[in-house]
């Protein structure tokens, strides 16, 4: 019964979004009055679709959290003895679950913009929720033809598959949901961007509406990316933090985008300018979502040919990316010749920066689908061949450099023109500081091209993000700019530690009999004992180390092997020391014929600064759009304010009249 | 003795057809570092870049393959013997395939790689001067 009720309520979802689709779109047609009982209909079709799409995805959620073993989906993914969470996160650890929360995070984000969002003109809203609905509901005709997650088995099952181990850990329990906020947020960047165009209200205050709901899926998405590529990071035992993995790429490609679309759309709300431009990028980065959606749901990634064999999700997704990419971007096409380009301004200033930069991600975001999706295109054609980091780093590099320059100087640059003499001195101790670095490092020792002008970069571009707030009174200085200076330290922070990491790591790989020791770095390390151990659905070996930083006083690290049973696969769970300059990773492995057992340490200094400037830079998202929406908030009252006030005046005036 | 190795390593990769790995005893060098510091660190930077054919997106230097530890250990021995990295790299090619490394190679297949960056960095360019040239 769950299930069946989990089913109506997606066919009910994707009727209202018929609804919300055709009263929108009848209502930007309709100008006169007789539009108004359309016009009406659309948000409340937007919110009961949302929340019907919610009712949905608690049914899976409820259906897993039973283990209702007569579910084709459970009976695949799940298993009894699970602990709660992972039942619950194996709701979304599959094709079918993960694409209803796809729907439901699309679907709830049409409901909040419906809920919410006043401040356009409606004529655009309406246009803009027509867009919305007509997306989610290629998304409904996906799940309910192709991927229905409620359908039921002709006869039960005793017992479940399982899920694959490796995602039962609570760090990837939780990010899937947090990368879909972000990857399907930027949908509302989409549909602003078609309402816009539709009705040529491409202004300030369009880029004003537009910016907080951007921001906010622009936090989810730095988020998700951070604490997966950390997952990577511990879960697979290898200390890799970034693999340019096809789906990796897929959810930076939309964080590209975005971060683009962040930083033209201030252009816009600030100046007027970039008109074109923002739009583009906001059709741009959705579409990279389901590009990316594309790539990891279709099977493409397996196999061009096991894609070939089966292809019927796969061509259903490529569809519902012509349909919308393509309309989007015929759209502009026709309308992007009225949109003006609005103000000008000059090379030395704020808005150029902002320009050279938004190009330059844009070229990174072109290299990097690039990257992925060439060997796919090769393999159609029967030549394999594999594009990994020694293709993207020096090219990417091409242009990421150039940016992390501009970046140091650009917010320190006034809108409109500027001189860099202005600046001069600011510049020049940027300047110095990287050229310090350089020659720090490179005495240090070997530091690789790379990395070492990744270090002098960070030392560089750590010190210019907080130039801008340099002889503010602090208090006075906007919450979002605080927001900009956390966001540029922690793209610092991050690019300190990568450059860090693969310039100063040290590996060390030993067979230790008991009560022996290891060097690696400056630590020591010696293995006290190994013991079975027994889980919920594992059994395990666990091996007991004692680690000591420079002969300091040891920190007992417990890395193990796990042996899962249903699937049957091994996973290894990695013990981390993490100190101020560093983490230490250790990992067991097999056991020798000779007893001796098998360790893999990694000395990595500074490698948390990766994920810790990942938080800073979400930290500053969050800043930003904490302070937009509190100017926002505070400008709408002072309105108010001002609107009664001239009300009062009026019927005082009127008043002797009478 | 690191000489010695390299008939011995021929051997077994001729003795062990890939199906047969999984049972075997890991390969010498697949969880062991040369002794030369020099030799591990290039051996290391070439194992980052190879891929492991087994696994799905990782390199021979991140998996726990039995596969890609007879590659490390193989890399390893060619390394020790005194081979460039390079060489090695063209050797696990001539036997695997493009698809090994993860570094592409120009080539009639895999030109746009290169040509396509380029043209972006003049199409940047061009975007750049239109925009920014001459506005006050």
């Amino acid at each position: 019964m769950i299930a069946e009720i989990g089913l109506a309520a997606l066919w009910l979802a994707a009727a209202l979004s018929v609804l919300q689709m055709l009263c929108g779109a009848l209502s930007v047609r309709a100008r006169g009055a007789g539009g108004a009982v359309l016009t009406n209909l659309t948000r409340p079709a937007a919110v009961l679709q949302g929340a019907l799409a919610a009712v949905a995805f608690a049914m899976l959620l409820w259906v897993f959290a039973i283990t209702d073993l007569s579910v084709k989906l459970v009976a695949a993914n799940s298993h009894a003895a699970k602990p709660m969470i992972f039942k619950l996160a194996g709701a979304w650890g599959n094709h079918e679950g993960s694409m209803l929360l796809w729907v439901t995070v699309l679907s709830g984000a049409g409901a909040l913009i419906a809920a919410v969002e006043r401040r356009l003109p409606e004529r655009t809203m309406q246009a803009t929720l027509a867009a919305q609905g007509f997306v989610a509901l290629g998304f409904y005709a996906f799940l309910i033809f192709s991927s229905n997650p409620f359908e039921r088995l002709p006869t039960p099952v005793a017992e479940g598959m399982g899920l694959n181990p490796l995602l039962q850990d609570i760090g990837l329990a939780f990010h899937p949901p947090t990368l879909y906020l972000g990857y399907v947020g930027l949908s509302v960047a989409f549909s602003f961007a078609v309402g816009a165009l539709v009705t040529r209200q491409v202004t300030p205050e369009f880029a004003r509406a537009m910016r907080p709901w951007v921001l906010g899926a622009w936090v989810f998405l730095t988020l998700g990316i951070t604490a997966g590529s950390y997952w990577a990071y511990y879960e697979l035992g290898w200390g890799g933090w970034w693999f340019w993995d096809p789906v990796e790429n897929a959810s930076l490609m939309p964080w590209l985008a975005a971060t683009a679309l962040l930083h033209s759309a201030s252009v816009l709300a600030s100046r007027d300018a970039l008109r074109a431009w923002t739009i583009m990028l906001g059709v741009v980065a959705f579409s990279m979502s389901m590009v990316g959606t594309f790539l990891v749901r279709s099977g493409i990634l397996t196999s061009v040919h096991a894609f070939a064999v089966d292809p019927e999700r796969g061509s259903f997704i490529l569809a519902l990316l012509a349909i919308y990419i393509g309309g989007a971007l015929a759209l502009f096409a026709v309308r992007a010749g009225t949109v003006a380009e609005g103000e000008r301004f000059a090379v030395t200033s704020r808005e150029g920066a902002l320009v050279f930069n938004n190009v330059m991600l844009s070229a990174i975001l072109a290299i990097v689908l690039l990257g992925t999706l060439y060997p796919l295109l090769t393999e159609a054609f029967d030549v394999r061949v594999s594009v990994g980091p020694p293709y993207f780093n020096p090219v990417g590099a091409i242009f990421f450099v150039p940016m992390l320059l501009v970046m140091a100087v650009g917010p320190l640059l006034r809108w409109r023109r500027d001189s860099l003499a202005r600046v001069g001195r600011e510049m020049a101790l940027v300047g110095a500081i990287v050229l310090a670095a350089l020659i720090l490092a490179s005495i240090l020792g070997e530091v690789p091209l790379l990395p070492l002008i990744g270090l002098a970069l960070a030392g560089g571009l750590a010190v210019a993000s907080l130039l801008p707030v340099r002889g503010r009174s602090l208090q006075r200085v906007p919450m979002a700019t605080w927001g900009m200076v956390a966001a540029h330290f922690g793209v610092a922070v991050a690019l300190f530690g990568m450059a860090s990491e693969s310039a100063f790591s040290k590996e060390r790989l030993a067979a230790v009999a008991m009560g022996q020791s290891v060097a690696v770095g400056p630590w020591s390390i010696r293995l006290e004992r190994v013991e079975p151990v027994a889980g919920p659905n594992w059994t395990a070996l666990r091996a007991t180390l004692l680690a000591s930083y420079r002969g300091g006083e040891p920190i007992e690290l417990a890395p193990a092997a796990r042996d899962f049973w249903s699937p049957p696969q091994q996973t290894t769970e990695s013990a981390l020391a993490t100190r101020w300059n560093g983490q230490l990773y250790t990992v067991i492995g097999e056991q020798a014929d000779d007893g001796r057992w098998q360790l893999r340490l990694w000395w990595k200094p500074f490698v948390p600064l990766i994920w810790l400037g990942g938080g800073i830079i979400a930290l500053g998202g969050v800043l930003a759009l904490i302070g937009r929406v509190r100017t926002d908030l505070r400008r709408r009252s002072v309105l108010r304010r001002s609107a009664t006030r001239r009300s009062d005046r009026a019927a005082l005036t009127a008043e002797p009249a009478e | 003795m690191r000489w010695a190795l390299v008939p011995w390593a021929i051997l077994t990769m001729l003795a062990a057809p890939a199906g047969a790995q999984d049972s075997m005893p890991p390969a010498p060098y697949a969880y062991r570092q040369l002794d030369d510091a020099a030799q591990e660190a290039k051996a290391r930077a070439l194992m980052e870049t190879l891929r492991c054919l087994k696994c799905q997106s990782q390199s021979i230097a991140d998996s726990d393959a039995p596969m890609a530890g007879d590659m490390r250990s193989q890399v390893r021995i060619r390394i020790a013997a005194g081979e460039e990295p390079e060489a090695v790299r063209a050797w696990l090619i001539e036997r695997y395939g493009d698809y090994v490394s993860y570094k592409p190679e120009m080539s009639r297949s895999t030109w746009p790689l290169f040509a396509i960056p380029l043209l972006l960095a003049v199409v940047a360019a061009v975007i750049l001067a239109r925009r920014l040239r001459g506005r006050a």
